[in-house]
């Protein structure tokens, strides 16, 4: 397995490289207007020479190559800040510090990060049964009524935002038939039943969407395979349908699936913004859109960063399980 | 089915035949005429309504009960058709009309400026020099990478407040959105460029710029055109989610995701409130899905009829029966 091993270390390098020039494009798409970050850090009513001190404070007189060298010298071994009176240590992933709060924004990320992967990692379970099921059944049931059903809600799903759809099973299920209470999160550490609990609906409006997209890819990869001639061999051996449908064709849409979820991914945790504030989920995506509305810049890179660290991570890792998955894949 | 006896016809008329063979996308293709002509007309029927979409109305809610529109269904009435804002008392027809303005324009908008950047950047890399490539191909991979979500959500923070937010909105989505085209574009130039005719083309002396613009574009319209009529409905769910979390298009301008952020709270004194714009919202989405597939069908015949295959002996006999395409 020497080549594997091989495959896997330059896949990670790669992962590196991808991760570092997102770092460098995301920093120097928020932090290329030196005046503007000051002016905006200040606020709405600050004089010019205030506006000149925070760009000193904030070493915004500094290049920005210079000023990502620190920033990426913060990430590695940590950083000092100054707060006016006292020096704060920002220990070694710092990402620097809130302008609003003063927190670090590693901590800020780290106290939300529990909600938005129970969010993302409930909801995946869920998205692969509902949407790989779906499309298995509508392959086997190919021209029946049963899959032009399957078929319409699967269409359906695919136009629903997810905030309608939450917004409606909200109404509905929390609201007028009083089935569940609204949600509130509890950790899953605190209590694990109330933890699912809470969070099912959440995970329903996002899987739902999210299902939609597997069912189509499931269940065209399954025909596509299904009409190749290895099939037709089974079949003539006598092979039960439920046995190819179930068994060697469904092997045909296990790569596709794997690609297909770690591109997802990312839709996944945009959805989980979403979700978080329709919700009210303190979740990192919650988080954003607020450091987004009082323009708390260093909490808004940060975010973006740790969400490209696992998009990325999420896309090596499927790289490999589809290797793993399929073979004939070329390691390269 | 195209019939083998005739024979093919060129591009443009092929593609509306394959298009017409498809009732689903016809029909879609019927609701989305239907939407662009609201959204054009919005002022017109507005007009005859003698509404507008930023007048308040205080007299029409019951601002004693938290400004619950006044009357039975939500105020609607033959002043109101389809009943009044809670809280502002703003028209409601009038400002799910004019979102259908925001909503399509910006989705066009977006999708203009992604295939743009996307052709630009494909092309360049295919026809570049090495590094060119390597260098774009990996910033393409990179902003394929980030969510489309995350990124305009971010970069709506540092743009000044004064910049009108539809035209923004519109074009952080662009700016963001384009990898997928570029690697489309990228991979089918990197196809034809080793074709017969481009190296005849060059070898007549034609400079690069002429070869891409009149032996390439050609070639990589179709892939585009498929993608890119697949990208409005996702612009159309995107712009409306910014507009939701209340980062996207703001107030006064209408626009059906922004309507829906508070709705939750007024469903029961208003539920069109809340149905009307996500009605909107799904059927516009539905139907530019449905003429999405239908047009990727049109252009490619193969992904078709090999998704017509079936799983029995009965549709196999049947596929066999019905040709190839």
């Amino acid at each position: 397995m020497n080549g594997f091993t091989g495959f896997i270390l330059r896949r990670a390098v790669g992962a590196a490289v991808t991760l570092l020039a997102i770092s460098v494009i995301v920093y120097v798409v928020f932090y290329a207007t030196p005046g503007n970050v000051a002016q905006i850090t200040c606020g709405p009513r600050c004089s010019p020479e205030q506006v000149h001190q925070v760009a000193r404070q904030l070493n915004l007189d500094d290049p920005l190559f210079v000023r990502y060298g620190h920033f990426l010298q913060g990430l590695v071994a940590g950083q000092d800040y100054s707060t006016g009176t006292s020096v704060q240590h920002c220990s070694a992933p710092c990402l620097g510090l809130s302008y609003q709060s003063d927190q670090q924004v590693t901590q800020l990320i780290w106290a939300k990060l529990p909600v938005s992967l129970s969010l993302v990692a409930g909801a995946m379970v869920l998205w692969l049964i509902l949407g790989v099921g779906t499309g298995v059944l509508s392959a086997w049931r190919r021209g029946r009524f049963s899959e032009r059903v399957l078929t319409g809600l699967t269409l359906a799903g695919t136009a629903t935002p997810v905030f309608v759809i939450g917004l409606i099973l909200m109404i509905v299920v929390c609201g007028e038939l009083r089935l569940l209470p609204f949600p509130q999160y509890v950790a899953l550490t605190d209590d694990p039943e109330q933890w699912a609990w809470n969070l099912l609906l959440p995970w329903l409006s996002l899987a739902l969407i999210e299902a939609a997209a597997f069912a189509r890819l499931t269940r065209a990869s399954m025909l596509e395979t299904l009409a190749d001639d290895h099939i037709r061999t089974f079949r003539a051996y006598g092979v039960g349908e439920r046995s190819i449908v179930g068994r060697h064709a469904l092997r045909g849409a296990f790569a596709p699936v794997i690609a297909l979820n770690a591109n997802n991914v990312g839709s996944a945790i945009g959805g989980a913004v979403l979700t978080e504030t329709l919700f009210g989920l303190p979740g990192i995506g919650q988080e954003l859109v607020h450091a987004v509305n009082v323009v708390d810049l260093p909490v808004v890179v940060g975010m973006v960063l740790v969400i490209g660290f696992f998009v990325v991570l999420a896309n090596a890792v499927a790289d490999v399980l589809y290797a793993v998955a399929d073979r004939r894949v070329v390691l390269t | 089915m195209t019939d083998p006896a005739v024979p093919a016809a060129s591009g443009a008329r092929q593609f509306w035949r394959r298009l017409r063979t498809q009732r689903a996308a016809l029909a879609a293709a019927g609701v989305v005429a239907l939407l662009v002509l609201v959204a054009l007309a919005a002022p017109l029927l507005t007009a005859v309504e003698g509404q507008d979409p930023t007048t308040y109305h205080p007299s029409l809610v019951d601002s004693a009960r938290g400004g619950v529109p006044v009357g039975p269904l939500g105020g609607a009435s033959a002043d109101h058709w389809f009943g009044v804002e809670p809280q502002t008392g703003r028209d409601l027809f009038a400002r799910l009309v004019y979102g259908a303005r925001v909503s399509l324009g910006v989705a066009l908008a977006a999708t203009v400026v992604q295939v743009a950047i996307g052709i630009t950047l494909g092309v360049a890399a295919a026809l570049g020099k090495r590094w060119v490539d390597q260098l774009l191909s990996r910033f393409t991979d990179v902003m394929v990478a980030m969510p489309l979500m995350i990124m305009a959500l971010a970069l709506l923070a540092i743009v000044p407040a004064s910049f009108p937010r539809p035209v923004l909105v519109a074009l952080v989505i662009g700016l963001i959105g384009w990898g997928n085209i570029a690697r489309i574009v990228r991979a089918q130039t990197l196809t034809l460029k080793e074709l017969d005719y481009v190296a005849a083309a060059r070898l007549s002396g034609w400079g690069t710029w002429s070869i891409a613009r009149r032996e390439l574009l050609p070639g990589i319209a179709a892939p585009v055109i498929t993608y890119a009529a697949l990208l409005v409905p996702t612009n159309i769910t995107v712009e409306a989610a910014l507009s939701f979390l209340g980062v996207g298009v703001k107030p006064p301008t209408p626009s059906w995701g922004q309507m829906l952020t508070a709705a939750d709270v007024w469903y029961q004194a208003a539920p069109q409130y809340l149905l009307l714009p996500a009605g909107a919202l799904f059927v516009t989405v539905l139907a530019l899905t449905v003429l999405g597939d239908g047009v990727r069908t049109a252009l490619d015949p193969r992904a078709a009829s090999r998704l017509r295959v079936g799983t029995g002996r009965r549709q196999e006999s049947k596929a066999a029966g019905g040709g190839t395409a």
